[in-house]
């Protein structure tokens, strides 16, 4: 007894499994195999699937300019853009934000991405060619580039940004929200939203929508590094909407333990950017909190089928909620 | 509304207790009941070799009569057996000349017979190198080779003291006059020339076939050695560059200067020889050398043609670097560029030793990642971007040999033992992650690769790992068993310790 208890205070092995820290083998297993049937990977992986999904069910998505899904068809890239100005190009079954190339604006032919950077018409084919032929996509497999319009960012997240836009992302298990972050794009994560690529990760307190913890590289942040504005003023706006939409895509795909990205569109408000079945654990780090617990109570509610989104987002704004330490 | 996939992990322990509990059993009842040793041990390795005759016939009557070696210093043969269906054999001891004879009434097309032979090595016997000399036959030669003989017999002799110095003289005269040489291996070969030669001087000698064992060969053939007497003893002369001495590895398959194989009734023959190291108790040899040691190996990998088993000593090794990328990965944590290419370089490492697997490998994916960069310019689809570093992969390993070999390091030709198109996937897929991550994260994933593949290797060339994995097949299903309760594991890895520290920190 006194061992285990030596162990559980004074091991880091310990503490971690005290604080309920989810470990990647444990959420392989216990979770994403357990709750996630191999069948409805595709749905996820297949973000041009995801999508038409969500029109289905009535779930907001960035619009869709165009499909381009054969070499033959690289060229048309310049027309179905030359309306448009600003659009992005993703690869329908990249993972972990690669591939993805922003365009700005286009001026007299000269393509710019966010950070000011020039390209030609040709570098942009050739990246479409590059997406085509599985570069970015899971094991290789050959893909198609989907072409959608630009997410213009609310002004709540401007001062918190740089270059890229700040998503949200939250993590639904059985179709009750759990955990949730922001990330948000600097400098040193060249203007990408992914936290091991140095981008800012502020942990969101599930009943307001408040900022709870920063953290950038693995350290605790208090700032935004490259706008210097306080992290603790931030406030995710249309909270409730937030969560209701990412309940809404359990309900759309049956995942049962999802990573939800969303963004808040100036006009449109909150729009699906990409659903993630094996979403990362660095959730927990800028929350500063383990999901074991969460999951665990989760998992004692009886037929979770029952409760309407209303009550679920109900449920987890009464039990996830946490304290600022900003 | 989540299906949910099947909880209940009874079932697997189930399987694994049921796994462990059956490869223990294989493993200690072979211990146990045919005394197999736990740990290998030098003093009782036998080498068991096996003849494969391959030939066709004609279908006429055919009579097959094969050398087969006999005990001598270094060497003691405990049994020997054949596979030969339908065949009648004999054993036929023709003074010294051991051969054994194999007849049938009829057969046509493809045949294969076996003969396979355990030697046992004994260390303390084979620095006496004594064996009854051949007589000495006499040649009359005639014009032009006259001249030359007498001319290099008498240089030689000039030159030498003794039998063993003569023909160490001779065999540097015959590489040196270049064209006498010439004019007398246009008859016969170099080797009958020399033993000629040598018996001309009064020396007795002969030609004897020898076979170079090394643990885990297939395909090997015989190689010719020139036998010299001096008195009762004799030395083993290499016929080309005149060094003596014998291997301890060199057995002598055939020394009467006879044949090989003689075959009535079929043509196309051909004679291939497999070579495995085998670790037995010394208690059994001594005591029921022949014909029961075969029984007591049945029950395992032991009882495959010989070909086939030196395949499995490296096969049956997989799985210990399976594991240890298994733990790696799980236990550990470190990434690797693919999942189990470690295992093929650390596979590709017990034939090119460490140093120079590293360094080829460095070479090698270097190289490659300057030449993937460039094609990376040129806006080439992924199939055709991949053919061609694995076009370059080849001629990178064909330039590196050509150089090594060129520079005379011998170890340089290794390089061709390295998996051309994991290599290619290597170079890809570090190219794409340094085009996406940096190279940071290229060193990462590469260095994690080398560093599980090098562990993998050092635990495969163990040779207490070695031994226990070819002669106790049971061990596979401990290792089935573990691989699944890894898969099992819940908790962090140590990888994770570190990444979550800022989480406990403090508190």
């Amino acid at each position: 007894m006194n061992l285990l208890q030596y162990w559980r205070e004074n091991t880091r092995y310990g503490r971690l499994a005290t604080k309920g820290i989810l470990g990647m083998n444990c959420r392989n297993i216990r979770y994403i195999s357990r709750h996630n049937p191999r069948s409805l990977y595709p749905l996820v992986d297949d973000k041009l699937k995801t999508k038409n999904l969500a029109i289905e069910h009535g779930v907001n998505v960035p619009d869709l300019i165009g499909v381009i899904d054969s070499q033959h068809d690289v060229p048309k890239i310049a027309r179905i853009t030359d309306a448009v100005p600003g659009f992005c190009i993703k690869p329908a079954k990249g993972s972990g934000g690669k591939g993805i190339l922003v365009i700005d604006r286009v001026v007299d032919g000269v393509y710019y991405k966010t950070n000011g950077q020039a390209i030609s018409l040709p570098d942009i084919e050739r990246h479409i060619s590059n997406i085509l032929a599985g570069l970015f996509s899971l094991g290789g497999k050959t893909d198609f580039a989907v072409v959608e319009s630009l997410i213009k960012v609310d002004d709540a997240f401007l001062q918190f940004t740089h270059e890229g836009v700040p998503d949200l992302r939250v993590i639904v298990f059985r179709g009750f929200p759990v955990m949730s972050m922001m990330r948000l794009s600097c400098a040193s994560s060249k203007g990408k939203a992914n936290l091991h690529q140095g981008a800012v990760g502020v942990g969101i307190s599930m009943d307001s929508g408040k900022a709870v913890r920063a953290v950038q590289s693995g350290r605790p942040v208090s700032h935004h590094p490259d706008t210097k504005q306080s992290l603790g003023d931030l406030v995710v706006p249309q909270w409730i909407a937030m969560l209701e939409l990412a309940c809404a895509c359990y309900d759309m795909t049956g995942l049962g333990y999802l990573g939800v990205d969303l963004v808040l569109d100036k006009n449109r408000g909150p729009l699906l950017l990409e659903l993630n079945a094996r979403p990362g654990l660095s959730i927990q780090v800028a929350n500063d909190a383990g999901l074991l617990p969460r999951l665990r109570r989760v998992e004692t509610i009886k037929k979770p089928e029952k409760y309407p989104i209303v009550e679920r987002v109900a449920y987890s704004r009464a039990h996830f909620a946490a304290q600022s330490q900003l | 509304m989540s299906k949910s996939v099947s909880s209940n992990r009874v079932p697997l322990y189930i399987l694994v207790l049921g796994l462990l509990t059956a490869g223990l059993f294989l493993t200690f009842y072979r211990h146990y009941v045919f005394d197999v040793p736990w740990l290998p041990d030098a003093k009782r390795q036998i080498w068991s070799i096996e003849a494969k005759i391959e030939f066709e016939a004609l279908g006429q009557p055919v009579k097959l009569s094969l050398a087969v070696p006999d005990s001598q210093p270094g060497f003691e043969r405990v049994s020997e057996h054949t596979a030969s269906p339908g065949y009648g054999l004999a054993f036929v001891d023709e003074g010294a000349k051991r051969r054994a004879e194999w007849s049938v009434r009829e057969a046509s097309g493809r045949q294969t017979l076996y003969y396979q032979v355990d030697m046992l090595f004994d260390q303390e016997n084979f620095d006496d190198m004594v064996a009854d000399p051949p007589q000495i036959e006499t040649v009359t030669y005639a014009g032009p080779e006259e001249t030359a003989v007498t001319q290099l017999l008498q240089r030689a002799r000039s030159r030498s003291a003794d039998a063993f110095t003569m023909t160490r003289e001779l065999i540097a005269e015959f590489n040196n006059e270049s064209q006498l040489a010439q004019l007398l291996v246009q008859q016969k070969s170099r080797e009958r020339r020399l033993v000629e030669m040598l018996n001309l001087a009064g020396i007795p000698a002969r030609v004897v076939q020898t076979l170079y064992l090394e643990d885990g060969r297939r395909r090997q053939s015989l190689v010719s050695y020139l036998q010299v007497f001096s008195g009762e003893e004799y030395a083993l002369f290499n016929p080309q560059t005149g060094q003596q001495g014998q291997l301890a590895n060199q057995l002598l398959w055939e020394q009467n200067s006879g044949s090989l194989l003689d075959l009535v009734g079929g043509r196309d023959s051909r004679v291939s020889f497999s070579i495995i190291a085998q670790e037995v108790p010394a208690s059994r040899i001594y005591q029921e050398k022949v014909a029961h040691l075969k029984n007591a190996m049945d029950f395992s990998i032991h009882s495959l043609p010989l070909e086939e088993q030196t395949m499995f000593k490296g096969i049956l090794l997989i799985p210990v670097g399976v594991l240890v990328v298994v733990m790696m990965r799980i236990l550990v944590g470190i990434r690797t560029s693919g999942t189990f290419m470690p295992v093929l370089i650390a596979l590709a490492f017990i034939q090119t030793t460490l140093i120079t697997g590293l360094v080829g490998f460095f070479l090698i994916v270097g190289i490659g990642l300057v030449i993937r960069s460039y094609l990376s310019r040129h806006n080439l689809l992924l199939v055709a971007r991949i053919s061609a570093v694995i076009i370059s992969v080849i001629i990178i390993i064909a330039v590196f040999s050509i150089l090594a070999y060129g520079l005379g390091l011998a170890e340089g030709l290794k390089v061709t033992f390295f998996p051309m198109i994991i290599l290619s996937w290597t170079i890809e897929r570090m190219s794409i992650l340094w085009e996406e991550e940096g190279a940071k994260e290229v060193f990462a994933q590469g260095g994690g690769s080398l560093l599980v593949a090098v562990l993998a290797y050092l635990v495969m060339i163990n040779p207490i790992i070695r031994h226990l994995m070819f002669n106790f097949i049971g061990l596979q299903l401990v290792f089935m068993a573990l691989v699944l309760m890894c898969g099992n594991y819940t908790g962090y890895r140590l990888s994770e310790l570190r990444r979550f520290k800022p989480l406990v920190q403090g508190n």
